[in-house]
């Protein structure tokens, strides 16, 4: 079992309001598994893809991931499993707008301590594996959207994380380079990766293995997904 | 290493980050322009001061003493030494009797005349009649022929010593030795022209004439005059025992009683060291004010700056968080652009210094100079201010919430 969360809750306070975010979470996710999240807005989603990608911790409950209970750790222990379990890709690819492919590729190994020469060793490697190699001097404006995704899927890549979380990565692309993306997924999946996918369309979670879906902060309904 | 992994990283950003708004970290950093630019411009200015002075005190020497009717530094209370009974030359004679730590004195009595010899004329040469011990007290050399010496003044024979200028100007052509210049009429014989001295303060030492005390007296009067005396001392280090008995040996002569005020005054170099010093002190405050305002501005400036590009990169630092930067490493990248937006205002503000400072030695006298060690005080200046204004905006950054600053539009 690589993820596994159990009794999570989040309430959010605003004012004196308490809101509660997430009820009750039990869930498991194993190795190598494509999973996607989906619900609709106010369902928690984003709440639970923070829990999961350690940007947050819960109110109450435990969050295993990969053996180690990360559910009380602090600001600078959660950065430093981010950095090593988990490869973001967000839908607006947030990639540093002044710095090349290579580098923005780079950024994850620069905050591990990887020496200069492995870490342009690894991010090639990395942009290779998204078919980007020959872009890798350009900056994000030079390059299209669906390209830029690419780039970010091979910065999540670049330090071998247990993790792929993708939080809708074709929310900003067309239907034909959103395709490309997903396909660029299942490869990823096909070679050992753990996807964790958040969306709320239908069609994109389908390419996935396992669609849990989330209402009103509980999970209502886990099932195997119909492809 | 790890540590180097993020500065490296830091400069890289910084670097992109002050390339992409040019225009905008230029007019950031006017105010460390100009503050590093005045500070470095007086301190470079009173170096200069500091070389002109010395240069030109040293030619009064660290082990003389003078005794005059008036202090150097009288100023405003000058009347209050007028009534001073005048130095005679007996005085002085009596001086060179009884001071033990002394090896020359001499004295001195100075007027301004016209020198003539021929058609030619010379204005305003300081005439100085004094004795053979001058050479000793004053730093005098001849570089032809000779000084005053013992039989010159004994025997009041009339002869003179030229300044190197003075000859220059009254023999163009031909060689001074052994004519008789007309000093206000009287004659004296040319003996020896005194080497190249240069300027000390407005006074060219240069146009100066040298003849034996006693001819002095009779040519140009002697009663109303108040005798310098110079006091060469054996070493430097015995020059307050020598002051200390030199005023004791004053009084003795002058007949004052204990308890009655010197009516003479003992000056020494140290004196206008000591004036120069209150002076420089003045500029160094001027630099330090005028210095320590702006590089607030100036600081202020960076501030402000930096918390614009913390708000417009919010998103940067949430996807660096997301990515695993932890907050130092955040905290780490501000300090250095900080202090990269710092170094840029620092080096405009030296090379401005630099030339500033290039006109003013070029068009003054003043040997304005901009030593190697301003790239130290400049390097402290980056370091100090970059970090002491940079601490708030890189907190700020540090502390972002990763999730907030990734949903920052």
């Amino acid at each position: 079992m690589l993820i596994g969360l159990t009794d999570i809750k989040k309430i959010y306070e605003v004012g004196t309001v308490k809101v509660p975010a997430l009820k009750n979470i039990d869930l498991k996710i194993g190795r190598n598994e494509y999973v996607a999240i989906m619900g609709p807005s106010g369902s928690g989603k984003s709440t639970l893809m923070n829990i999961i990608g350690c940007l947050d911790t819960p109110t109450d409950g435990t969050y295993l991931l990969n053996g180690t209970n990360v559910s009380e750790m602090s600001d600078n222990q959660l950065a430093e499993i981010r950095n090593r379990e988990i490869g973001f890709v967000f839908q607006t690819f947030n990639l540093l707008p002044r710095a090349s492919a290579l580098h923005n590729v780079e950024l994850p190994l620069i905050y591990n301590g990887t020496s200069a020469s492995n870490r342009k060793k690894l991010a090639t490697v990395a942009l290779e594996k998204v078919g980007l190699a020959d872009r890798m001097n350009h900056k994000p404006n030079e390059l299209s959207g669906g390209q830029r995704q690419r780039v970010a899927i091979a910065r999540a890549l670049v330090n071998n994380p247990s993790i792929i979380l993708a939080d809708e990565p074709t929310g900003n692309l067309d239907s034909k380079t959103g395709e490309e993306i997903m396909e660029i997924f299942e490869t990823l999946h096909d070679s050992g990766n753990t996807i964790v996918l958040v969306t709320h369309e239908e069609y994109i979670a389908e390419h996935s293995d396992r669609i849990i879906r989330l209402r009103d902060g509980l999970v209502e309904r886990d099932e195997a997904s119909v492809n | 290493m790890r540590i180097f992994i993020y500065i490296w990283e830091g400069i890289r950003i910084a670097f992109e980050a002050l390339k992409s708004y040019k225009l905008r970290s230029v007019l950031t950093t006017l105010g460390i322009i100009i503050g590093v630019m005045t500070v470095i411009t007086i301190v470079a200015l009173v170096q200069g001061l500091n070389k002109a002075f010395t240069e030109q005190i040293s030619a009064i020497g660290t082990d003389t003493l003078h005794i005059d009717k008036y202090p150097w530094m009288a100023g405003e209370k000058w009347f209050e030494y007028r009534n001073r009974r005048n130095i005679t030359l007996e005085d002085a004679i009596k001086v060179k009797q009884m001071a033990k730590l002394a090896v020359g004195v001499t004295p001195a009595l100075y007027t301004r005349r016209v020198v003539k010899y021929r058609d030619k004329t010379l204005e305003g040469v300081t005439i100085v009649g004094t004795t053979e011990d001058y050479i000793i007290t004053s730093n005098t050399y001849p570089e032809f022929g000779r000084f005053l010496m013992k039989g010159d003044v004994d025997y009041r024979r009339p002869i003179c010593v030229l300044g190197w200028e003075v000859s220059q100007k009254l023999f163009p052509n031909t060689d001074p030795m052994g004519k008789r210049v007309s000093i206000s009429g009287r004659k004296f014989r040319v003996v020896g022209i005194i080497e190249k001295k240069g300027k000390m303060f407005d006074e060219n030492m240069d146009t100066y004439a040298y003849v034996p005390i006693g001819n002095f007296q009779a040519a140009f009067g002697a009663r109303w005059r108040s005798v310098g005396i110079q006091v060469k001392v054996k070493s430097p280090e015995v020059m307050e025992d020598a002051e200390i008995e030199l005023t004791g040996i004053m009084r003795r002569i002058r007949g004052l009683e204990p308890g009655e005020k010197d009516d003479f005054s003992i000056n020494k170099q140290s004196m206008l060291m000591d004036m120069y010093k209150k002076l420089t002190t003045v500029l160094w405050a001027v630099a330090i004010g005028v210095g320590s305002i702006s590089l607030l501005v100036g600081g202020i400036g960076i501030m402000n700056i930096l918390l614009v590009s913390v708000t417009e990169r919010t998103r940067e630092i949430g996807v660096r968080k997301a990515l695993g930067a932890r907050r130092l490493d955040i905290m780490v990248q501000f300090l250095i652009e900080s202090m990269m937006i710092c170094a840029v205002g620092v080096t405009c503000g030296i090379l401005l210094a630099v030339g500033l400072a290039e006109l003013v030695a070029a068009t003054t006298p003043l040997p304005a100079a901009i030593t190697p060690w301003v790239a130290f005080l400049g390097l402290g200046f980056v370091v100090t201010i970059g970090l002491f204004f940079g601490i708030y905006p890189a907190s700020k950054a540090a502390k972002l919430n990763p999730i907030e600053a990734l949903r920052y539009e």
